[in-house]
């Protein structure tokens, strides 16, 4: 192949928005749940415009927690059966740089979207407008970071028994600290707290500590799976 | 190294530590008794907190095994993935549920300890949540092992995990403690937990040697039948079962 590993990364980049933009349902749906999920909070909590401002940071964050867990399953699941993993197990080029690309490519089609997407929520859930740019700050920073910490139990659980759940179960708790510094970040820019650059810094942090390690653990974890 | 050869071997260990479970068990009952003995008699009541406070006897040593136990097993589950020993892989397995177990006590007994001192059951302080969430790793570790039938798989998935946690687990308790802090500086410090005094950290001491020896001997016990298991088909292990029956 021409171009040498970047080429290969640059193919499987390509290859993956292909065919995650061919099945779009899958993109959708993981979207759709982020917004109807914040939807029910205000069923369910009430309408005050007051409430609604203080959970909102929270609620946002979680919804896209959970959008992202959901849609782990979509990461490895029809590689694995349809046995281009295995192609790409054999290549020759490092199996953590093209699980990077694929990481990527989810992250573009999944989590870039809901970033985008937050903004609307963010005025249905009476967020002060001074927060909306360090939400969407919050969650471009915070989701990749969750997409790569996730493809580890992703990869792990290929072909076991009740992967879907078991996937959450193994994820959520890798997600505190994420979780924790996200929703903070937004509170602190709606007024709540102290500012918000020190927890967007943390949050950079963990975005790099998990592009360090996550790919090559993946890594290890696919070859575990495909054992 | 020629230790760890002699008794890497599955067979030999399960005789090594038959032997040396009734030692251990005894060393454990020892320990509890005298440990019980010096933190519900010897030691004196709390001025601050009446005898309330004699729950930490359980409660400390439970919650510095909980995480020892973490380490503990990911360096086993590490060992075994790196240079492929069976063994390892079995201590990890055996010590999740242990791990597990000392959690859950500490998460109770801290909670028995919290109402009478704080007025509730449960804050979201920084140490509550960050074992909170070292619980649900345990869950994450077991339930992952079940789910994978081959053993040998299901050995190195699991030690990829719990090494992911191990590295996790520093990164949580500080978010989590500075979640905390960040919120509400000076209100939240426990207890105002006054020094303690020798009549009070050698109870401490001897009750977290006593769980030390505790775990050792339940670790010893579920390997043992954990080989059993493994080595079911084995000629050795047909033996010992045709001649205990």
């Amino acid at each position: 192949m021409k171009g040498g590993l970047l080429g290969a990364m640059r193919a499987v980049f390509l290859r993956e928005l292909l065919v995650f933009w061919r099945r779009s349902t899958e993109v959708m749906s993981s979207l759709v749940f982020f917004v109807m999920v914040t939807t029910l909070f205000p069923l369910a909590v009430g309408p005050e415009r007051r409430e609604l401002a203080l959970i909102a940071p929270g609620v946002l964050w979680v919804a896209a927690l959970l959008a992202t867990t959901l849609s782990l399953n979509h990461l490895f699941a029809s590689d694995y059966q349809d046995g281009s993993l295995e192609q790409m197990l054999m290549s020759p080029y490092p199996l953590s740089a093209l699980v990077l690309a694929k990481v990527a490519a989810h992250w573009v089609l999944t989590g870039l979207p809901l970033a985008l997407l937050s903004p609307l929520l963010a005025i249905q859930l009476a967020l002060p407008m001074k927060a909306v740019a360090t939400l969407v700050i919050s969650l471009v920073l915070g989701t990749p970071t969750l997409t790569l910490i996730g493809a580890v139990p992703a990869a792990l659980t290929l072909g076991v028994r009740g992967g879907g759940v078991l996937v959450s179960l193994l994820v959520l708790p890798l997600y505190t600290p994420v979780l924790i510094f996200g929703a903070e970040a937004v509170a602190a820019a709606a007024g709540q707290g102290f500012a918000s650059v020190a927890h967007l810094s943390l949050l950079g942090a963990f975005l790099a500590l998990a592009l360090t390690f996550a790919p090559w653990a993946s890594a290890a974890a696919l070859r575990v799976s495909l054992d | 190294m020629r230790f760890l050869h002699k008794y890497g071997a599955p067979k030999r260990f399960y005789r090594l530590a038959g032997r040396l479970v009734p030692w251990f068990a005894a060393i454990t009952v020892l320990l509890f008794v005298s440990g019980l003995y010096l933190g519900l008699y010897w030691a004196p009541p709390d001025y601050q907190q009446g005898d309330a406070y004699r729950i930490m006897f359980v409660h400390v040593p439970n919650a510095w095994m909980s995480m020892m136990t973490y380490v503990i097993m990911a360096a086993f589950a590490a060992t075994g993935y790196v240079w492929n020993v069976r063994l390892a892989d079995m201590l990890a397995k055996a010590s999740a549920p242990l791990g597990a177990s000392f959690t859950l006590t500490a998460l109770v007994t801290g909670s028995l300890w919290g109402k009478p001192m704080w007025g509730t059951w449960w804050v979201w302080d920084a140490r509550l949540t960050s074992e909170l969430v070292l619980f649900f790793l345990y869950i994450g570790y077991m339930a992952l092992q079940a789910s994978i039938d081959d053993p040998q798989r299901a050995a190195r998935a699991s030690a990829i995990l719990a090494v992911i946690g191990v590295i996790n687990i520093p990164i949580i308790h500080y978010s989590v403690y500075w979640w905390h802090t960040l919120h509400q500086p000076a209100s939240l410090t426990v207890t105002g937990q006054p020094k303690i005094y020798m009549t009070m950290l050698i109870p401490l001491i001897v009750m977290s040697i006593a769980f030390l020896f505790f775990y050792l001997t339940m670790l010893l016990v579920r390997v043992r039948s954990e080989i059993l298991l493994r080595e079911r088909h084995s000629d050795w292990v047909r033996k010992l079962v045709g001649a205990a029956s």
